[in-house]
């Protein structure tokens, strides 16, 4: 009897260490961000969620349309995760930066840049990050990851990255 | 609360330190700093000239008697100064040679409707340098305009051609001369770029600096001694403050946030600055140490490229308060900070506004449809002005005569930097064999020539 209520118990107490309760009240796990590092039940290493392929965290662009600037609803969820993540892990501290496609003076485009930036973390914000956590910074036009002058490359461009400090 | 702000800042101090010294030790950004003569004496750019008018003054100058001796033609420069003005037209020798007025045959000259003639002569020292002596002469009256003499180095031969080339274009114009100025821009080869400060007609071009992070937004302060600029080696755009003479920077706004779009005040001891540290992007003024702090705009919409009138009293300034990008003006000083007039009123984009130096008009960027060109607008009458007619022209900067206007273009995806006079009808192209060329500034008036 005694066995079974200490496997029992055991069970119960590693059932609850697996989960995290939000705020608004959804349990954790959902998208799998799990701890920054430690181990599993096995024992075994995990994988860095921030890299992790297979983790929502690995994703770090919001693209916006052509004089855009507030976060769509199809990249909220990826903005939310990092949100709970650095909630969960006030030790952390990430960059947000801002870009523009190249048309139009250098410094307006930093400014819309910014202003990208900017959305990206008052949606973290609002969820519960702390705002000392992150810094929100523009590249402009300056540093475009497409360079071709096509709809294409502009659309590229038209991005806010999340960095994590150390990346 | 005294100790709660306190705190707070130690806090985010710790955060930027430790920010700098993980970027210091990950990143790959070289810094190289090149402060003293080290560029061959070729022209970084090459220069092409269209357009001109009818008014063009005929002028002849002669080459000086023994000049063809030296390493520098003295002559070739003048030329190249007034031809590049749009407001001269060369007439060339085709029998005589004279050097002193009195070997001037008038009526020969008078027949090829020769207005002015630029003579003299060159002569070699025995300590190694150089006397040049010229004469401007006024072919109709048969008069002597300009009679002058300087001793030189050889080194200096340019720069007493250029200064030739003033006085002869502000005799005859009655404009002031900015041949002897200095432009800097920022070149881009590959992944390099290159804050490069040169002459005026592009000879002499020397890095201030290089990074493998971009460069933006280059301001010459009032003196000309010091360039302000953006770089985003810290990965993020930071001001920096480097003195030309010396490779001397320092990181003067390097707030929380983006810090950009440096502005001096005419007096040289204030930085007009877009800071994001109070969220979105504001326009504060700085001391040009990097110490104090005001805040210029208070709205929740972009307010940047600000721009001092040459009082001092009030900026203009790019904003979209009202919901496109159109150029404002406001005070400086007082309560009426707050209150920005609004300027243009054509088109659903117009930005980078700059001031002419009497502060009667300005010139920007304006968009028609999808191209971006240069406009010049009277601020008295409010009528506007399009200067260009290419695709994509940005960053206009104003010669300090307020005759030139130097900015920057593409050809066939190429940055060149371009030049218009401020009447739209000269135009010149100024590019480079190497990568491409970007965010023009033109520097002020050396300290001895400044009238105003």
């Amino acid at each position: 009897m005694r066995k079974i209520l200490s496997i029992a118990l055991v069970v119960l107490l590693s059932a609850c260490a697996n989960k995290t309760i939000n705020p608004d009240g959804e349990e954790g796990n959902q998208a799998n961000t799990g701890a920054m590092s430690g181990e599993n039940a096995s024992g075994s290493p995990t994988v860095n969620p921030l890299v992790d392929p297979t983790n929502i965290l690995s994703k770090r662009s919001v693209y916006f349309e052509f004089d855009e600037y507030v976060v769509s609803d199809k990249y909220k969820s990826m903005v939310l995760s990092h949100a709970r993540y650095l909630r969960d892990n006030s030790n952390l501290s990430i960059r947000i930066q801002g870009n523009t496609d190249e048309r139009g003076s250098r410094e307006y485009n930093l400014a819309l840049g910014q202003r990208r930036a900017d959305s990206v973390k008052r949606v973290m914000t609002l969820a519960g990050t702390q705002d000392s956590q992150i810094e929100s910074v523009s590249y402009g036009e300056e540093k475009p990851r497409a360079v071709g002058h096509n709809e294409a490359s502009w659309t590229e461009n038209r991005r806010a990255d999340i960095r994590y400090q150390g990346e | 609360m005294i100790s709660i702000i306190a705190l707070y800042k130690i806090f985010f101090s710790k955060i930027n330190s430790m920010w700098n010294s993980l970027h210091q030790s990950f990143s790959t950004i070289i810094v190289l700093i090149f402060c003293l003569f080290s560029s061959p004496l070729h022209a970084a750019l090459d220069i092409e000239i269209f357009g001109g008018g009818a008014s063009q003054i005929p002028i002849a100058i002669i080459p000086f008697a023994a000049e063809e001796r030296l390493a520098q033609s003295v002559t070739a420069v003048v030329r190249s100064d007034l031809q590049r003005s749009g407001l001269f037209r060369m007439v060339d020798s085709v029998s005589s040679v004279p050097h002193e007025p009195s070997e001037i045959i008038y009526p020969d000259w008078q027949m090829r409707g020769v207005n002015a003639m630029v003579i003299g002569a060159t002569r070699l020292l025995p300590n190694g340098q150089v006397e040049v002596r010229y004469r401007l002469m006024d072919i109709a009256k048969q008069q002597i305009l300009i009679s002058d003499m300087e001793t030189v180095s050889v080194k200096q031969l340019r720069a007493v051609a250029h200064r030739m080339a003033d006085s002869i274009y502000e005799k005859l114009t009655g404009d002031i001369g900015v041949f002897s100025t200095r432009i800097a821009y920022v070149a881009k080869q590959g992944k390099r770029y290159a804050l490069k400060v040169a002459d005026a007609d592009g000879f002499n071009a020397r890095t201030a600096i290089e990074y493998t992070e971009p460069i933006i937004s280059l301001a010459w302060s009032p003196d000309g001694t010091k360039i302000a600029y953006v770089s985003f080696e810290n990965k993020k755009p930071v001001i920096h403050v480097q003195t030309l003479a010396t490779g001397e920077r320092r990181a003067i706004a390097k707030f929380r946030g983006s810090n950009s779009a440096p502005a001096w005040s005419p007096d040289g001891k204030k930085i007009a600055v877009v800071l994001s540290k109070k969220g979105g992007s504001q326009i504060f003024l700085i001391n040009s140490d990097g110490s104090g702090l005001r805040r210029l705009t208070r709205s929740s919409s972009i307010d940047t490229e600000p721009n001092f009138s040459p009082d001092g009293k009030s900026i203009i300034f790019t904003s979209d308060r009202g919901g496109s990008p159109q150029i404002y003006r406001m005070a400086v000083a007082g309560s009426a900070s707050r209150v920005a007039e609004r300027l243009t009123f054509e088109g659903s984009y117009n930005v980078s506004p700059q001031y002419h130096h009497d502060g009667k008009s300005f010139i920007y960027i304006h968009r028609n449809d999808s191209q971006f060109n240069v406009a010049i607008q009277s601020l008295e009458t409010r009528q506007v002005q399009l200067l260009t007619d290419s695709a994509f022209d940005e960053s206009p900067s104003f010669a300090p005569n307020g005759k030139i206007i130097l900015y920057a273009t593409e050809i066939k995806g190429r940055g060149i930097l371009a030049a218009v006079s401020s009447d739209g009808r000269t135009r010149q192209e100024l590019s480079t064999q190497e990568g491409d060329i970007r965010e023009p500034a033109w520097g002020p008036l050396p300290k001895w020539r400044r009238k105003f």
